[in-house]
């Protein structure tokens, strides 16, 4: 598995010892496994031996209708998620990658600035946004659009516009890091060969920006997979998401085992997704442009 | 490199301003929203109060969750950065064969589902008596934080010359002294800002405080959930827009820290 550049971890100079390497490394290590890894691994074994030794529990998230939707559901609403990710980020990148000065810098903090800001606040803001005498149902009545006020809260329109907003800047960045190392002689190359500014862009900067649509789309689809605040209080209970499902079981019906399985459906097809996209999925670029 | 202003950049910028809308808009309409008179959420907000304001710092259970959030975000950003330097020391300067294992565990927290790791910690610390307790909560979120300060600390230390230190030890400095005098003071606003990014992301962080906070030690994110839940009072705009404003500090604190280490 190679997340970062193979030279990312610059080596030269005075070498560590061994021994000093493994002392310093020590903490990390004890608390990933202490706090990470065992926490992990003790779930996926209460999914498989409790109430016995059995696959009952994943039998039921497979087999009962009502889980396999929720299953479904979830899987639809991040596929949802990542395609209006990308149709609503692209533009923004792309248009971030060529502006200079002032702009840029106002570019730039409209996308970080929500990344940096509680999922909660952004939550809430729409949680307010969608009330039944709020701001989007005043607009479109005094707008003469509609004359009763529509139910937004506690709908999949709500979790999935909210998840859309809350994650939009796991897209951009990505893809701006893409576009931005696409070298200006490319383009400039392209308008002398008589290209026009369309084909260029569709021939040569829409295939080199291409690893960063799918570093961006594996992130949103693999963050939507889990998200959790945002369905809990804008999504419908009649609705629910394998996130919500797994704190339903925890929290009110006690089904442990259960709860235990839904979170190995969920980790195991997550890491899979990313052990599968490893080489796309380039965690240097995004932590260097969030920063 | 101007773009002309053709129709095409024209519809092209329309489109991402609209975008751009999207993303702060709802950001920004919390802020005036926290100074309505009305008790109940309606736009446009009418009057101009700061009761909410008062409310939310008159109250003793807000003030406890503020509180018990901020020590957490303090203590993580601490070990977080404490681990996180450390750990990227070794495998920049060390010949470590755990490379592999170190990247894949590194981004681990990154790629499973904050539910996965919250439900499991639920269970552990329940086990053990950690659930609820500032250590419980410290080292959830430390493990959530150590891959941003990592990633921080390597891009950092890769701009260091290793001969400095070299040259530090080949005067007789220990590997410690030479870390100590040379290459920490070159470091350190990197090192600052990754503590600042891993404060804001425990201060702020709600999946796992949400499982892991018992009925008396609820985390600031955590009785937000619940406000937000049940009845959706205006101090959530009030405390949505103090929130807002510590972010944006973070972020200035943190830029002013880069621009800083740029400088030699």
């Amino acid at each position: 598995m190679k997340p970062v550049r193979s030279d990312f971890w610059h080596s030269d100079g005075h070498r560590l010892s061994g021994l000093s390497t493994l002392f310093l490394l020590a903490p990390f290590f004890a608390v990933i496994a202490f706090v990470f890894i065992y926490p992990i691994v003790q779930l996926l074994v209460i999914s498989v031996t409790e109430p016995h030794p059995t696959l009952d529990n994943y039998a039921r998230v497979v087999g009962n209708p009502v889980y396999a939707r929720v299953l479904a559901r979830t899987l639809w609403t991040a596929t949802l998620v990542t395609a209006l990710s990308v149709i609503l980020g692209f533009p923004v990148a792309y248009y971030m990658s060529r502006a200079r000065g002032a702009v840029a810098a106002l570019v730039a903090v409209c996308v970080i600035l929500p990344l940096w800001s509680s999922v909660l606040v952004r939550t809430a803001a729409w949680s307010i946004l969608f009330q039944r005498n709020g701001l989007i149902n005043s607009a479109l009545m005094g707008l003469g659009l509609t004359s009763q006020p529509f139910k937004l809260l506690y709908t999949q329109s709500a979790v999935v516009i909210a998840m859309t907003h809350v994650l939009l800047p796991f897209m951009i960045l990505p893809i701006y890091g893409a576009l931005r190392s696409i070298p200006n002689d490319y383009t400039r190359a392209a308008a002398v060969l008589g290209a026009t500014r369309w084909r260029t862009f569709i021939e040569v900067i829409l295939p080199l920006s291409l690893p960063g649509v799918v570093s961006g789309s594996l992130l949103v689809f693999l963050t939507a997979l889990g998200f959790f605040i945002t369905p809990a209080l804008l999504g419908s209970p009649q609705e629910m998401m394998v996130s919500t499902l797994v704190s339903q079981q925890i929290r009110e019906v006690l089904d442990w085992p259960f709860a235990a399985a839904l979170v190995g459906v969920l980790t195991l097809f997550v890491t899979l997704l990313a052990v599968i996209f490893s080489k796309t999925l380039r965690f240097d670029r995004l932590m260097g442009a969030a920063s | 490199m101007k773009p002309p202003a053709d129709k095409g950049s024209l519809a092209l910028g329309a489109c991402v301003y609209a975008v751009l809308a999207f993303i702060i808009v709802p950001l920004v309409i919390v802020i005036p929203m926290s100074f309505g008179q009305n008790d109940y959420l309606a736009f446009p907000p009418s009057g101009f109060t700061l009761k909410w304001y008062a409310e939310y710092f008159d109250s003793r259970q807000w003030r406890a969750a503020t509180w018990l959030s901020l020590q957490v975000a303090f203590l993580t950003a601490i070990c977080a950065s404490v681990i996180g330097t450390a750990a990227t020391y070794a495998m920049v300067r060390g010949r470590s064969r755990l490379v592999t294992l170190f990247q894949v565990l590194l981004i681990g927290p990154i790629i499973v589902p904050h539910i996965a790791i919250a439900v499991g910690l639920y269970l552990f610390f329940q086990t053990i008596g950690l659930s609820g307790t500032i250590p419980g909560f410290v080292l959830a979120h430390t493990v959530l934080t150590l891959p941003f300060v990592v990633f921080t600390m390597a891009a950092a230390l890769g701009k260091v010359d290793a001969n400095l230190e070299a040259a530090a030890m080949s005067c007789g400095a220990t590997r410690f002294a030479a870390f100590r005098y040379v290459t920490l003071p070159l470091i350190l606003p990197s090192l600052a800002s990754g503590a600042l990014f891993a404060f804001i992301i425990s201060f702020d962080e709600p999946v796992v405080s949400f499982f892991l906070s018992g009925v008396r030690q609820k985390t600031l994110p955590r009785r937000m959930f619940e406000d937000i839940e049940q009845n959706l009072t205006p101090i959530i705009p009030a405390i949505a827009t103090l929130l807002i404003v510590l972010s944006i500090a973070i972020l200035l604190g943190a830029h002013a820290l880069r621009s800083r280490s740029k400088t030699p």
